[in-house]
């Protein structure tokens, strides 16, 4: 356990010296995790304006706290593993690291907690600002705000263990690229990236229910607004659970099969 | 077989199934129905072992299956077929304590961060690979002075040379002191000080810490100064293993005579090949078996200063090797 704790603080060296390198690029992506959310904060407002004053009992104050929530919360467990496995795949650099002692998930994971970290500050800095500028109505819950913590550490597991193996299909295909989109579309409607879960249909709701989308993104957005009750929680949370047991059966299942197929063809 | 031996390979087999097309639409969109499957034998049945602390020349013409072969040895490829074992491990199956006792070097391929100066990339090796502190100081120190690593540990890796950044590679590939070391063209592109420089520090961490170092390269300078013995693969398949000199001597037709006579003036073409004349030095290539009789015969002809008798380089022994199929 000690070994895995000293290998997270020298990779989170190594990520934040590689990070200073790229500022530029880190303000780039910085401003595309911003971007989305405020496009969408800003139509379901105009929409809630020129309907009465309200959509579904969102109002403009609301869709403002909601995207302004969604934005950190996606930010927390947002990874960018799908992009990186195809290039490490065909070019060959995850040969180095099968030959280490040491499973490369842990890499990874320590990467992309280090990159949250260094971004952190900026993110929190601009949903300052666009709480000034919206103006969100945020009614806080002690509760609700105490069990956020738990309930973001699993997405974030949840969220980094589907994409880490759906990156693994790189092993199968060279066009991972295609996959990547389809995931991509499934998870801005089902997450609750697009519209508050509640906004949209019912069969809609059960689908999302079912699919991991929702446990990563919307479920800990919704419970930090208080929009939750104590049963809802426990649902979502055992709903939570069953994905976390699910994606580390499959993970374990789809990595063995993966180098199978890689120590076969040229690793 | 067993743990006396470092490496044990025996009928050893690595088979690729690649899908094959001709160039053209047409046949782009025949590949969609139907695909042509061939299979490439990359390693096809070879067999040798290294006991501890032995250096071996790992030789062979591109895509002879050299690198296959060294990817099998360190557990990144799946033999087809056959028997392997490195330090008593099964190397496929990539098990921890086997993978902390080796390593593999390529010279195409770079492990190290490049945006970080090459001693944060082996403080992070010394975490993966759980070398105490004790250790890792005295590996540094060590690898530092051999090397001469002192001004390049703090600048980043993309600001070396290729060769300051080989040896930085080299180094962080040994923090770990690896019993057993795969050198896959460790010393390509290199400048000739640099090759002499990594040569002499792989004799030298050969000669401390008693490692089994199997090395390919194209270089033969590197398998002169480095290894007695050496193995020969070409198409997959054992050309030969033994001695170096061995080499020579059974794949050498010729030898190579040069004789200085003062001037060139006289035809030694009756003798052999000539192969030059410089400055009065006559150097001729005849048959291994001729060679006592015609230099009998030069002495007893002409006023010879001086006469030396030579293998041809190695380069054109291997040459020869990689020409002809099975012997």
């Amino acid at each position: 356990m000690r070994g895995i704790a000293d290998i997270y603080a020298q990779q989170f060296k190594v990520t934040l010296a590689s990070f200073i390198q790229y500022r530029a690029a880190l303000v780039i992506w910085l401003i595309g995790h911003v971007l989305e959310p405020l496009i969408y904060l800003v139509v379901w407002s105009t929409v809630s304006r020129s309907t009465g004053g309200s959509v579904g009992g969102f109002t403009a104050a609301d869709f403002a706290a909601y995207f302004i929530v969604l934005m950190i919360v996606n930010h927390l467990t947002y990874t960018w593993i799908m992009y990186e496995y195809e290039y490490r795949v065909r070019q060959g650099t995850l040969s180095p690291e099968l030959l280490r002692p040491v499973h490369p998930i842990h890499s990874d994971i320590a990467d992309n907690i280090t990159s949250k970290l260094i971004t952190l500050p900026g993110m929190l800095a601009i949903a300052a600002l666009m709480s000034l500028i919206f103006r969100p109505a945020f009614h806080p819950v002690p509760w609700a705000a105490a069990a956020f913590v738990p309930v973001v550490l699993l997405a974030f597991i949840v969220r980094f263990l589907v994409e880490w193996t759906l990156a693994l299909a790189a092993f199968w295909t060279t066009r991972v690229s295609a996959l990547n989109q389809m995931y991509f579309m499934a998870m801005l409607f089902f997450s609750g990236q697009i519209a508050p879960l509640e906004l949209l249909p019912h069969p809609v709701r059960v689908i999302a229910f079912v699919l991991p989308f929702r446990w990563t993104v919307g479920f800990p957005t919704e419970l930090l607004l208080g929009r939750l009750t104590p049963g809802q929680v426990l649902a979502g949370m055992g709903m939570q659970f069953a994905w976390l047991a699910v994606g580390l059966v499959l993970m374990r299942f789809v990595w063995r099969a993966g180098l199978k197929v890689y120590s076969a063809v040229g690793a | 077989m067993g743990n006396a031996l470092a490496i044990h390979i025996h009928d050893l087999h690595k088979t690729y199934i690649v899908s094959e097309r001709e160039g053209g639409v047409r046949a782009a969109l025949a590949s969609l129905v139907h695909r042509k499957k061939q299979e490439v034998r990359a390693v096809d049945g070879i067999s040798f072992d290294l006991a501890p602390g032995e250096i071996v020349g790992f030789l062979g013409p591109n895509g002879a299956g050299k690198t296959t072969t060294l990817k099998m040895l360190s557990g990144l490829l799946h033999p087809t077929s056959g028997e392997l074992s490195v330090l008593g491990f099964v190397p496929w199956k990539r098990d921890h304590d086997y993978l902390r006792q080796i390593t593999l070097v390529m010279g195409q391929r770079n492990q190290l961060v490049w945006d970080i100066p090459a001693v944060d990339s082996f403080e992070l090796n010394r975490a993966v690979y759980r070398v105490p502190a004790a250790d890792f100081r005295k590996a540094l120190d060590e690898l530092t002075q051999l090397l001469d690593l002192g001004p390049l540990l703090k600048k980043p890796v993309r600001n070396l040379s290729l060769g300051e950044r080989m040896k930085c590679e080299v180094a962080a590939a040994l923090l770990h002191r690896p019993q057993v070391v795969f050198l896959d063209e460790p010393t390509i592109g290199l400048d000739v000080t640099m090759q002499r420089r990594i040569r002499a520090f792989i004799a030298e961490y050969n000669r401390r810490h008693g490692a089994t170092v199997l090395l390919t390269s194209h270089y033969m300078a590197d398998v002169v100064a480095l290894t007695r013995r050496v193995i020969v693969i070409h198409h997959g398949k054992l050309l030969f293993d033994g001695d170096l000199s061995a080499l020579v001597e059974r794949f050498t037709a010729h030898k190579t005579i040069v004789v200085t006579l003062g001037d060139c003036t006289a035809d030694l073409s009756a003798y052999g090949e000539v192969v030059s004349c410089t400055d009065g030095d006559v150097t001729l290539r005849v048959p291994k078996a001729e060679t006592a009789r015609v230099t009998g015969r030069l002495l007893a002809d002409y006023p010879v200063l001086d006469l030396t008798v030579e293998d041809p380089p190695i380069e054109e022994v291997i040459d020869r090797v990689f020409q002809q199929e099975i012997p």
